[in-house]
């Protein structure tokens, strides 16, 4: 197989063709593609990706390599990822110590892991401490429905103050997939969402993010969850023609990165979104990077 | 490659606009943005569960009048109910034997292995229009007139003549696309749920790319996500141009045909 050209050799109108044709986006008009290709910025970060098994199948691209092989080809340049196994597992050091393994041995730097802590475990805070002093990772990625967590426990509310002590982003996943068709011994209802926003706001100093919350999170509610704090959603699972144009009528440009939730989705959903809304420069370059990569830098 | 790009599954709801005619053109503003050629288009501005026939009737009017707008980039079906045979019977021949639509939409009225769709289902097949049902498992419940898959298998082993599109796959694909496998008459349409990884390469290995249609749901969902179930997906590229649009071509050809339509 030809390998695919480094990003980094690329110019921006060739780094758009790259990723475009990778996509099949060069199939969808030249014209179009063109256009793209002369105002899309250089620079991908997913703030949204999974390494090993999703529980109930087995995915297209659920071995390491094949899905770094296919992040790079279609521009990525990071992937925030977090764990399948940290949505069932109970030895969570181990799901953590594989992640960060995981990240270092494939991807050569493109792989940033966000480990799982569950606060309903026994002295889950090793784990929190485990995740920042060892694997030093940046943040960490929360599933409390998953956990049977709710998000007026108090030891929710003291693992987001734990984590903001330690400069960690946290990533809170609102779901995993649609409740419509969830294995029948497997149903995760997503968490009631009405404790957030006070929850953070009596956090100074946290930065949240919210992966897959399009879905169940919408229009006054969304708003004010935004208003309570340093807050940001990411596409992955935006919905509706020219989705991406809507959003941002109604939620601050800044708030908004690109996710994929690869590999449970196909990986082009996310990226083809960013064509079907006419978006100029600036705002391309937001969501595709600038945002995730200022989110990133910040400390607590 | 380039692919032609033909969607079966679009709504003139959930799209901007005042009127059917400015919510066509905004739909196909987003469509020509992603090298979408046509879009065929069912159900009027507004939606209703059990329509009445002044209702069923309301609805095509508006997708014929946005249709007319566009006859090089739009198909219509006709939305029926078998609540309603006669004036059922009276739409499909008013919009398709005697206008311009060229398939049928079935959605939650009915079960569609009721007894009740078989007058509606052998006249759509006589008039060689394809017939679009919406088919869902829901583990959360279906709505009671809501068919599933299983539903359709039965309605296609009645009329082995007609083609089905079975819409949405099921939604739970998995079973879907097993519980449509054995009936050939039924195709695959792939849109309106998440564009989760592995449905296109399943329905492809399962049933064989011949009957897979790419279709999207927009406007309630994007065009993006689900050309991503075809795009993203590990098949050929042959399996791909057959799903994104010649498959819906042939299965089209006859009732175009007789319309005087040159593809």
């Amino acid at each position: 197989m030809k390998p695919e050209p480094s990003i980094a050799s690329l110019d921006r109108r060739d780094f758009l063709k790259v990723a475009a044709a990778a996509a099949g986006v060069a199939s969808l008009g030249s014209a179009n593609t063109a256009q793209a290709a002369d105002t899309a910025p250089s620079g991908l970060i997913d703030t949204n990706v999974y390494l090993s098994r999703w529980p109930l199948r087995r995915l297209p691209l659920d071995e390491t390599g094949a899905l770094v092989a296919k992040l790079r080809a279609n521009g990525v340049t990071q992937a925030w990822a977090g764990s399948f196994d940290g949505l069932l597992h109970r030895d969570i050091a181990t799901v953590n110590a594989r992640l960060a393994d995981e990240c270092r041995r494939y991807g050569d730097g493109l792989l940033v892991p966000f480990g799982s802590v569950n606060p309903k475990l026994p002295d889950w805070e090793d784990d929190l401490r485990r995740c920042a002093e060892e694997h030093r990772m940046p943040g960490i990625r929360l599933h409390p429905n998953y956990y049977g967590c709710k998000l007026d426990d108090p030891d929710f509310a003291k693992l987001l103050r734990l984590a903001t002590k330690r400069g960690l982003l946290v990533q809170l996943v609102l779901i995993m997939e649609d409740r419509r068709m969830m294995h029948p011994l497997l149903q995760v209802e997503p968490p009631d969402l009405k404790p957030l926003a006070d929850v953070v706001k009596k956090t100074p100093g946290l930065r949240l993010m919210l992966l897959n919350a399009m879905n169940v999170l919408r229009g006054q509610p969304l708003l004010n969850l935004l208003q309570a704090g340093e807050v940001c959603v990411e596409i992955a699972m935006l919905e509706g023609v020219g989705g991406v144009a809507g959003l941002l009528e109604k939620v601050p440009l800044n708030r908004v990165m690109f996710g994929s939730h690869a590999p449970l989705f196909y990986f082009e959903s996310a990226l083809l979104k960013l064509k079907e809304s006419p978006l100029n420069e600036d705002q391309l370059r937001a969501i595709r990077c600038d945002n995730a990569r200022r989110l990133l830098a910040k400390k607590s | 490659m380039n692919f032609d790009i033909w969607d079966v599954h679009t709504h003139l709801a959930g799209v901007p606009g005042t009127t059917p005619e400015t919510r066509m053109a905004k739909l196909l503003e987003y469509a020509d943005r992603m090298g979408i050629a046509r879009l065929c288009v069912f159900m009027g501005m507004s939606w209703n569960y059990d329509p009445t026939p002044e209702f069923m009737r309301r609805s095509n009017d508006e997708v014929m009048q946005a249709v007319k707008r566009f006859p090089d980039r739009a198909f219509g079906f006709v939305y029926l109910t078998p609540k309603h045979t006669q004036a059922s019977l009276d739409e499909l021949n008013r919009c398709v034997r005697d206008g311009p639509m060229v398939g049928v939409k079935l959605w939650v009225a009915m079960h569609c292995n009721d007894p009740a769709l078989d007058p509606l289902i052998a006249r759509a097949a006589e008039l060689k229009a394809v017939v679009t049902q919406h088919a869902w498992i829901k583990i959360t419940g279906n709505l009671p007139g809501e068919s599933t898959p299983m539903d359709m298998a039965e309605l296609a082993a009645r009329h082995p003549n007609a083609t089905l599109i079975c819409a949405h796959t099921g939604g739970d694909w998995e079973r879907g696309i097993r519980a449509i496998r054995p009936h050939s008459n039924i195709y695959a349409d792939i849109n309106g749920g998440d564009p989760t990884a592995g449905f296109t390469e399943m329905a492809v290995r399962e049933l064989g790319a011949t009957r897979v249609l790419y279709g999207s749901d927009a406007g309630g969902r994007s065009f993006a996500s689900q050309l991503a179930k075809v795009f993203g997906a590990n098949i050929p590229d042959t399996a791909k141009q057959l799903i994104l649009a010649e498959n819906l071509k042939r299965l089209l050809r006859p009732i175009l045909s007789e319309k005087g339509i040159k593809l």
